[in-house]
């Protein structure tokens, strides 16, 4: 391996010397989210549902590794003390005692940042809940580049490619605080453990009722378009809706598919899209082994012949920058995802 | 009966971990058949004692007392490490009957007794969990993760059994990471400690005794000073026996010491 080098004339460069990241897409990061009306709902509803899950459900335990506050769990904590656990800053530990509850019988959800329950706690994921199939439920939020200038510590853009690559684990994004609800309360069914990837919070909504139609395993196809589909997951499903609006507007029909499972994939939703020829898929997580891989091997497995482009974070450490300027920069902005797509759509015509 | 098994099992796979089997013998035997609150014919009884073998290497000699007490026909042990079978090297909780947990990564198994510690005060069940560890698992830093919080939630039906034999793979403890003061350590994290040795059976279950049957106490501690390859004169304190292979000379040598000290 050669080491990494800043090209001079590249964007990155440009930063090395201490400038300010310009956002690629057009126009800038606040202007991009002009005109768009969405309604702000507090994403972070899993401490209120699953204590509401909880009043019938006894399985139902809560830790999480000093972060009750930035989760929300401590919504959680006021109504069910005694199913609350609050471990300090220690993860491993936390992950390896919540197998250790599911193992009498209990259903543990576990909250912290999507980057230390993935990276930090891989291996208690992989070897104390995936290997001996304890249901034990990750809640592993502000994901991907959300914590913006926290920096690269914070950010996650392995934990997809990391997760599903571990047998018998479950792994999904959840869009929005009422797909959320559906999925914690599906996830009471659910056998196994459950990696689930949710963003900083402040997620727009899509769906306008919590789906009472959610399986995991089972994508939603929100729009239908003849010239591209969009598979999107997480935090890109509202932006890809964007998008779509924005091309439509240009005379480009895109649909758009919430993938919100990563594992198992729902091999019928890529059939259907790569049927259609073309595929892009977006996530706020690398290119490499998240939802693009996914699909580039169901692609490639099930002998589809679709044209693809994998749209997300191109394998390096993003720039230091507030989330919506990031998402701007990194084209994971509505406008940025409309001009991905129309630019795939140029070079193959 | 745990090393003769131990000794058998290895001739099966070919190579074994004796040593850190054999000082843990007196140990897993009186837990078993002394200490523990089990019933063989319903392995998952909800009020049933756990143990976690969080030294998973071990399993050689966890295995035979499993079999002895009925939770699986001891014919089964006659595929150890075949393929396809239930028996590897560490134990697979969805495999085999008795086991309460896998484990063979070292430093997972006391958070995992943590958290069935705290999940019996949630369900209102009074066992105890056990959890084993070697010595050299100590250096795992999520050891203390989980003695740091077994101190702060007060988990005192949580009980640290130490195989203190003093060798790892690559040499004395000392000299490899340092280990002591263990009790220290651990008191310092709000533990209460016991120091015994472990090959004395009268002492380890004497200090099985003194735990206190109580909630919301002390988690309890207890360092068994043993002997790494401990009843073979040959792996006594010798550190390439941590994994071997007897030739078949050296196999009935070493059974007939064995059994000698059994008489």
């Amino acid at each position: 391996m050669t080491p990494r080098t800043p090209t001079p004339g590249q964007d990155q460069s440009e930063v090395f010397r201490g400038e300010s990241p310009q956002p690629k897409g057009s126009p800038s990061a606040k202007g991009s989210e002009k005109g768009i009306v969405r309604r702000s709902v507090p994403a972070f509803v899993a401490g209120e549902e699953l204590a509401d899950l909880a009043e019938h459900d006894e399985r139902i335990v809560v830790l999480t590794a000093d972060l009750a506050s930035a989760n929300r769990l401590n919504d959680f904590a006021q109504r069910h003390p005694d199913r609350f656990f609050n471990v300090g800053i220690a993860e491993k530990n936390m992950i390896s005692a919540a197998a250790g509850m599911a193992s009498t019988g209990l259903m543990p959800f576990v909250g912290t940042f999507a980057s230390f329950a993935s990276l930090l706690g891989y291996e208690q994921i992989r070897t104390d809940c995936a290997y001996p199939g304890m249901p034990v439920r990750i809640l592993a939020h502000h994901s991907g580049i959300s914590l913006g200038y926290y920096g690269s510590s914070h950010h996650a853009l392995e934990d997809l490619a990391a997760m599903r690559v571990v047998a018998d684990l479950t792994v999904a994004c959840a869009t929005d605080a009422n797909q959320l609800r559906a999925m914690l309360r599906a996830s009471l069914d659910l056998s196994g453990p459950l990696y689930l990837r949710l963003g900083r919070g402040r997620d727009p909504e899509v769906y306008a009722d919590v789906p009472s139609n959610f399986r995991f395993g089972v994508a939603a196809r929100l729009r239908d378009g003849a010239h591209a589909t969009i598979i999107a997951t997480g935090s890109e499903v509202h932006p890809a809706l964007e998008a779509a609006e924005i091309l439509a507007k240009q005379g480009i029909d895109v649909g758009v598919i919430d993938m919100a499972t990563i594992k198992p994939l729902d091999l019928e939703a890529v059939r259907e899209a790569g049927e259609g020829g073309v595929i892009v898929t977006v996530e706020e997580h690398s290119i490499i082994g998240g939802l693009g891989g996914a699909i580039a091997e169901a692609l490639a497995d099930m002998r589809i012949p679709a044209m693809l482009k994998r749209h997300g974070i191109h394998d390096e450490y993003v720039e230091i920058g507030p989330p919506a300027g990031l998402y701007a920069h990194y084209r994971l902005d509505s406008s940025g995802i409309a001009n991905v797509v129309r630019e795939f759509l140029d070079e193959l015509a | 009966m745990v090393r003769l098994e131990t000794l058998r099992l290895s001739r099966i796979a070919g190579a074994g971990h004796y040593s850190g089997t054999f000082s843990a013998a007196e140990l897993l035997a009186t837990l078993y058949y002394h200490r523990l609150r089990l019933d063989p014919t319903t392995p998952d009884w909800p009020d049933r004692d756990r143990f976690i073998l969080s030294k998973g290497h071990a399993a050689i000699g966890l295995y035979p007392i499993l079999a002895d007490l009925g939770y699986f026909d001891a014919a089964w042990l006659e595929s150890y490490t075949r393929l396809g079978s239930r028996f590897g090297d560490h134990p697979d909780m969805r495999k085999i009957p008795g086991i309460d947990f896998s484990s063979g990564s070292l430093g997972h198994g006391l958070s995992i007794g943590l958290g069935m510690a705290l999940a019996g005060r949630v369900t209102k069940h009074d066992y105890r969990t056990y959890v084993m560890v070697g010595d050299g698992e100590l250096a795992e830093g999520q050891v203390w993760e989980a003695a740091m919080a077994a101190g702060h939630f007060r988990t005192s039906r949580l009980v640290c059994v130490v195989d203190r034999n003093r060798l790892g793979i690559d040499g004395p403890t000392e000299d490899v990471m340092t280990q002591e003061p263990i009790e220290e350590r651990f008191t310092a994290f709000g533990w209460a400690c016991q120091r015994i040795n472990g090959h004395d059976i009268a002492a380890v279950l004497g200090a099985f005794g003194a735990l206190p049957d109580v909630d919301h106490g002390p988690p309890q501690l207890i360092v068994a000073d043993t002997v790494k390859g401990r009843g073979v004169a040959r792996m006594e304190n010798d550190v390439s026996w941590h994994v071997g292979n007897l030739g078949p000379e050296d196999y009935e040598a070493v059974r007939a010491e064995l059994m000698a000290g059994l008489s």
